[in-house]
């Protein structure tokens, strides 16, 4: 009996009129938790009752603690007929489980019903009492912390990263019991809140477990979602990554503070580790003593004199013997297995995460992904969900068996879904393939890795571009080009990826936003029919949507794909995809070559000259993209960037596939065969449209920009202002011209008429971006879309954007001088390329070297790959750009706390979907936000119809998630998600339903303005003696 | 392809002033959108008018679930649903309880339950401003009549600039002050509000015993009734000589209008008050307004004094009262004439 939960209800405020006579109400309180119930007395006559109750006990199990929550419901007093109630509130205790969270909850709570909304609120505070150290009990997990964040925790440091945690309970859909035939909605709504409450309770303490016994202490990229199956069941799933996270001490000692979390991870090391340069303390553990042997500064000097010139002619060895990737010198092979060996302990070597602490992605993959559909049937033995765990296993094997073909051992930003319609469900997987370092996936002292890292340094920002896999046996037909940034290595020419965009690297210009989009009709079937036909399509909705992305991302003069999250969704007679990503046109990569029309019909004098006007309409708009994204490459000449590689070998593989139930995994060719440019083939109307549709995504208004990922490349001078949103869009279709094309047409309209309105909304806030757009489409009835939308929008300061654009590219100009001084002259030349005039044309080489896009433009994966660049750099070196950096980084400091804080307004909590909030600094994460809300009414026309009904509802789910997070005493919710949007409606009825499922994470922050005030104050102390300092950290 | 459900839902409330004003105003969506498109929006941001209809319809729907909290101000301040800045909050209070001069001067003095259908209706058309609108702004005078009291709850905040002038149509409806005879059609609200915070000042309650609530809206009735008092001003014949002799005395070569002064100094005299004597009776409170128009300010406006002269006037006449040694109600006149010409010069005009 590990756990004593305390709960005081205090008072209640803006309660409803129970009583029609008195116009007042007599309000009591049930607190229950598990099957224990207390009552509070009947305070009579009033809308704004004062309980002040005695402290109410639950004596419980730890366990219980963890699964069930704490029940609030207030009731209506009445004395003849049966006690009304009002409504409820649900609070998850979880938060007060671990030592370093919130120590109470207390604050004012809006009373929820799922009929009538909230309906005022009431005060509680709920205190625990923990008796054992409970990590010793195998049943609870306590004290294992969850994040939704996908990146390391700002205010911890990643000790170990463990890998992937996974876990699934299934249960009866209470709305779909006999008992729901008899019983109020209600009561339906609630016995379904309170069974996925207790199933994430269950949930997350099963993943607890399994984070504990691999001995790691937290769960980050915990991702949980809810897979309504209707008839055959509910399944509450969760995906995660396990780690051990260190507590920094004291935030203040690691000021200044950036933005971008990966800065602040980098000087945490340096500013921790008293000698950096000392390698004398000898390894201690026999783990330490092996990865201290692969150090950098050993293979130096054999390395460096190889690897810069014979890179093209290594040998390759062990060609087919299974592991892919075999090139690289000795100490690649021996990292590689070093890597394999770490991971290979796992099923699923896969991470939630989608930016990762410097040093630990060493190489990158491309995208891989898996489909299959399945069709549903009613999960007999709730406490033996076999078959769900079979599906999501095969699946994850196929992403794992795909990553190893790219010759990569991990997957990195993975992440699932589902997509249900009637009986038929499809199952998706995506992530990065990536070779990872092995430092931070073993168990080892805090003082080794940090040695470690500081041997390996840092490594190059063109590390991540270079390929992964071995340029003579690629998975499938690549281009391939010296890298742009090093000279050393080789790049892919376009790359895709899942993960946030490295921050070191370096990015010419600015990104946007890119979708594609795409509607196949689908002929209703039932059962097994229609999960063949789902299947068959699939493979070519993929096809388009890859080509699609791939001429926008043409079209806007980029070459690198990040955030890349592709949906499809499957309803009644149709099937829909969207995929979403952020271009960006990465300085290592080659430029992307033009897009050219080809027709087909050429003795057309007319059609002749329409493609000719279109072709000019493309390579204006090219233009003109690049113009408004700022990409103005410096052009290297030919001589430069070496003799062309050999064309490899032509071998397509797409390493994706679709299996239908029969588990068969097809195998497409869907590479366009060989072709001099990238030419789109205009042979009939479709090819027009689509042609046209390319043309048809307006640009934002200027001021704006979008991008789905967490930050946006090439702005980092945020101020503080941001505004998280939430728009949703319902459409209806003529069922009379359901073809193809006009579904594509409305579904494109619906998409961008909805960021038009966002633009509109939000002018107030330019210049701004919104970060994190991140689009949810659904297919709720036949003739009915449904697109969701949550952003944020960022303001940013235009006059330092200037000025800091400029920084990244001039940095690595001199990055790559440094790096390359013992190659060749050129970084000269390239600093000369800084300035506005160019003395080179443009390079003949680009037309040519980009001369097969069209070979790869359906392959799947791009991949890329960092050489062991740590090699060829010795530690002083690091040291020194390390050194250099720090008072760039203080400037950049001082210019974005410049301007004032106006909001800092009593009570407020923002909400954001990203995992900082711009201008200010976490200083402590309090739990786990994951809420579901089910609201329903019966009098829709009277609500306000159905946008009336779920603005109100969206508003009031917004309230209660600020309310607790206010509760546990802090002032943000960090990398929020709204994982369910589920409406449904019956306008004849006059009724409608909605689920809503969201998640963040609770914190704490400081603005950096007041933070400076503190760390102004720290330079006197320190400079005091030691001992002093040590009473400030403590 | 028709939009079933268009949505926007910020963590904070975007609230859009101009479009604010509109739904204030009463304009339906579609004649806000025209409204919106009239004034450029489109041409200055370059969006559509499906995205000014969607961003229209959702302040709408924005507005419509707030109007609910605007009409318990406090219940804005400490409700949980809508996330709005303070400043915001301000700003929503202040505009919602904003009146048009217009349809405050048409119901001024009236009683302020919600006003019949018909009632409204006629202002409408009188004034041109929407039934909607009209309908708002006379909750709000009865919110505002009905509590003040949620002033006292709301005390966080400053009372909003317009509060002043609902004193003023809380003390001209509780006094029922008459505003709408045909004589008094020339005055504005602004001449009526004038007025009624110097009375409010000088003549209720709250003036003398500052314990009381300093918003209170009834007159002093022991004032009232001490008024009688003034009416041996005009019934003692020795004193009324006395009185004009000293005001024609000072004023001469002084007042442009001095004859015709002089000829008529009996009858405003008696005019004054009277008017003061009769305030002991609700009824002829009632008739403040026009007595004070009927017996003073239209004799004057007939011999065209102009202002100054009626200003001169009015000085000379309130202080020469304290020259009289057989007057001994000085504080009841000072109290009753301060207030008086206040009102008197602010009538005056045409």
């Amino acid at each position: 009996m590990p756990g004593k939960l305390k709960v005081k209800i205090v008072a209640g405020r803006h309660l409803p009129v129970m009583d029609r006579a008195s116009d007042l109400t007599d309000a009591f309180v049930e607190v229950k938790f598990g099957n224990t119930t207390f009552k509070t007395d009947v305070y009579l006559k009033s809308l704004n009752p004062q309980w002040n109750s005695e402290w109410f006990k639950f004596e419980v199990d730890d366990e219980d603690l963890q699964d069930e929550p704490l029940q609030i419901t207030v009731l209506d007093h009445d004395t003849y007929s049966a006690n009304d109630a009002i409504g409820k509130v649900y609070i998850d205790i979880d938060p007060l489980l671990y030592s370093e969270a919130a120590t109470v909850i207390s604050g004012w709570f809006p009373i929820y019903d799922t009929i009538h909304g909230i309906r005022g609120e009431i005060n509680v505070v709920v205190k625990v009492d923990l008796f054992n150290d409970l990590n010793r009990f195998r049943q609870s997990s306590c004290g294992v912390k969850f994040f939704c964040t996908t990146s390391i925790p700002k205010c911890y440091r990643a000790v170990i990263i463990h890998g992937f945690v996974e876990e699934l309970v299934v249960n009866e859909d209470p709305e779909y019991q006999w008992i729901d035939r008899i019983r109020t909605p209600r009561a339906s709504n609630e016995a379904r809140q309170r069974l996925i409450s207790l199933m994430s309770g269950e949930l997350q303490r099963k993943i607890g477990l399994k984070v504990l016994e691999m001995r790691g202490n937290a769960v980050v990229g915990y991702l949980q979602c809810f897979d309504l199956e209707g008839e055959s069941g509910l399944v509450v799933r969760a995906i995660g990554t396990a780690c051990t996270l260190d507590k920094l001490s004291s935030p203040a000692a690691f000021l200044p503070a950036c933005n971008s979390p990966s800065k602040e991870m980098k000087e945490i090391p340096f500013n921790e580790d008293p000698n950096p340069n000392t390698h004398s303390s000898g390894p201690s553990t026999p783990l330490k003593n092996q990865t201290y042997s692969f150090s950098p500064s050993k293979s130096y000097s054999r390395q460096s004199s190889s690897s810069d010139t014979d890179l093209s002619l290594t040998p390759k060895t062990g060609m087919g013997s299974g592991s892919a990737g075999k090139e690289g010198g000795p100490f690649k092979a021996l990292l590689r297995q070093q890597t394999q060996s770490a991971l290979e302990q796992r099923e699923f070597p896969f991470f939630t995460l989608t930016a990762f602490p410097p040093g630990f992605l060493v190489h990158v993959g491309g995208v891989v992904s898996a489909r299959s559909v399945k069709l549903l049937d009613r999960i007999h033995n709730p406490d033996e969900p076999e078959t769900r765990d079979a599906w999501w296993a095969e699946i994850r094997q196929e992403i794992k068996s795909h990553a190893k073909a790219l010759g990569c051992h991990a997957v990195v930003g993975y992440s699932e879904s589902t997509s249900i319609c009637e009986e038929v469900c499809i199952l998706s997987a995506s992530g990065t393939a990536a070779v990872l370092n092995p430092r931070f996936l073993q168990d080892g002292t805090v003082e080794g890795c940090l040695e470690q890292r500081l041997e390996e340094n840092l490594p190059t920002r063109c590390g991540f571009c270079h390929i992964p896999y071995d340029e003579l046996n690629m998975p499938f037909p690549a281009h391939l080009t010296y890298c742009y940034n090093c000279r050393k290595q080789k790049v892919p020419d376009v790359l895709f990826t899942t993960i946030d965009l490295p921050t070191d690297a370096t990015v010419i210009g600015k990104g946007c936003l890119i979708q594609a989009r795409l509607c196949r009709l689908k002929k209703k079937a039932q059962a097994e029919a229609n999960a063949t036909a789902i299947s068959n399509l699939l493979p070519f909705m993929e096809y388009e949507v890859h080509t699609q992305l791939m001429n926008k991302l043409k079209l806007k003069g980029m070459n690198a794909l990040f955030g890349l999250r592709i949906q499809i969704t499957v309803g009644e007679n149709m099937l829909m995809g969207l995929a979403s990503a952020t271009g960006v046109y990465l300085a290592a990569l080659p430029t992307p070559g033009g897009i050219q029309i080809a027709g087909k019909t050429p003795n057309d004098g007319s059609y002749e000259q329409h493609i000719s006007h279109m072709q000019k309409k493309i390579n204006d708009t090219i233009a003109k993209n690049k113009e408004l994204y700022e990409i103005n490459p410096p052009e290297i000449s030919e001589e430069i960037i070496g003799s062309p590689i050999p064309e490899p070998r032509q071998r397509s593989r797409l390493l994706r596939s679709q299996s239908e139930s029969s588990d068969e995994v097809t195998e497409l060719d869907l590479s366009h065969g060989k072709k001099d440019a990238f030419v789109l083939e205009i042979d009939d109307t479709d090819a027009m449209e689509d042609v046209h549709s390319l043309l048809t995504d307006v640009p934002p208004p200027s001021g704006f920009y979008s991008c789905n990922t967490e930050i946006m490349p090439g702005i980092n001078n945020w101020t503080s202002e941001i505004q998280m949103f939430t728009s949703v869009r319902v459409i209806r279709l003529s069922s009379l011209n359901l073809t193809n094309q006009a579904l594509n047409k409305n579904f494109n309209d619906l998409c961008e008429n909805l960021l038009k309105s966002l633009y509109f909304k939000l002018r107030s806030m330019i210049p701004c971006c919104l970060c994190h757009v991140n689009f949810t489409v659904s297919l709720p009835e036949d003739e009915l879309i449904q697109v969701t939308v949550t952003a944020v929008a960022i303001t940013f300061d235009k006059n330092q954007a200037l000025q800091t654009t400029k920084t990244p590219v001039e940095k690595s100009l001199q990055r790559a001088s440094t790096d390359n001084e013992e190659l060749l002259q050129f970084p000269l030349e390239l600093c000369s390329d800084s300035l506005p005039s160019h003395p080179f044309p443009p390079a003949k080489a680009t037309s040519v070297d980009y001369s097969s896009f069209a070979d790869r433009c359906s392959s799947w994966i791009e991949l890329i790959k960092l050489k062991a660049q740590t090699i060829r750099r010795g530690s002083i070196k690091t040291t020194m750009t390390v050194e250099k950096a720090s008072p760039v980084g203080d400037g950049n400091f001082r210019n974005r706390s410049a301007p004032p804080c106006a909001n800092s307004t009593v009570g407020v909590v923002k909400m954001t979907p990203l995992s900082f909030i711009p201008g200010a600094k976490i200083t402590k994460y309090l739990g786990i936000i994951n809420m579901f809300f089910i609201r329903e009414t019966t009098s829709l026309r009277e609500e306000g119809g159905v946008s009336g009904f779920l603005h109100a509802f969206i508003a009031e789910v917004f309230a209660m998630v600020r309310a607790h997070v206010a509760a546990l005493g802090g002032n943000a919710v960090v990398s929020y998600i709204m994982k369910q949007c589920v409406f449904m409606e019956n306008p004849n009825k006059n009724q409608a339903q909605c689920l809503i499922n969201v998640s963040g994470d609770a914190v704490v922050f400081v603005r950096e303005s007041d933070l400076e005030v503190v760390s102004s104050q720290q330079p006197t102390t320190n400079c005091q003696s030691s001992c002093t300092e040590g009473e400030v950290t403590t | 392809m028709t939009s079933e459900l268009d949505i926007f839902v910020g963590n904070t409330t975007l609230i859009d002033e101009d479009v604010y004003r509109l739904w204030l105003d009463g304009y339906s969506v579609t004649d806000a959108v025209a409204l919106r498109v009239r004034s450029g929006i489109l041409e200055q941001t370059g969006a559509t008018a499906a995205v000014l209809q969607s961003d229209t319809m959702d302040h709408y729907r924005t507005f419509h679930m707030l109007e609910r909290l605007l009409h318990a101000p406090p219940k804005l301040l400490h409700q949980l649903i809508f996330q709005i800045p303070p400043s915001r909050q301000a700003l929503l209070i202040e505009r919602y309880y904003a009146f048009d001069e217009a349809f405050v001067r048409e119901v001024l003095g009236k009683k302020l339950s919600k006003g019949t259908k018909k009632d409204l209706d006629d202002i409408s058309t009188k004034t041109g401003i929407t039934l909607k609108s009209c309908r708002r702004q006379m909750e709000s005078c009865s919110v505002a009549q009905a509590g003040v009291q949620w002033r006292d709850l709301s005390s966080l905040q400053p009372p909003p600039p317009g509060f002043r002038d609902y004193a003023a149509i809380v003390f001209f409806a509780n006094n029922r002050f008459e505003t709408g005879k045909k004589k008094l059609q020339y005055l504005s609200f602004g001449d009526f509000a004038f007025c009624a915070e110097l009375m409010i000042q000088n003549w209720t309650l709250g003036a003398v015993d500052s314990q009381m609530d300093d918003m209170d809206m009834d007159l002093d009735k022991e004032f009232l009734q001490d008024l009688k008092e003034l009416k041996v001003l005009v019934a003692d014949k020795d004193l009324l000589d006395l009185h004009k002799s000293l005001v024609c005395t000072a004023l001469r070569g002084k007042l442009g209008v001095f004859s015709e002064m002089e000829a008529n100094f009996k009858n405003l005299s008696r005019g004054l008050v009277n008017v003061a004597a009769k305030l002991t009776h609700n009824k002829d409170v009632r008739d403040l307004f026009v007595d004070l128009v009927e017996k003073f300010v239209e004799p004057c406006r007939s011999d065209h004094w102009p202002l100054s002269d009626v200003r001169f006037f009015l000085n000379q006449y309130s202080a020469s009262v304290h020259s009289l040694d057989g007057f001994r109600h000085q504080a009841l006149w000072d109290r009753y004439m301060g207030t008086l010409r206040g009102c008197l010069l602010r009538l005056y005009h045409d």
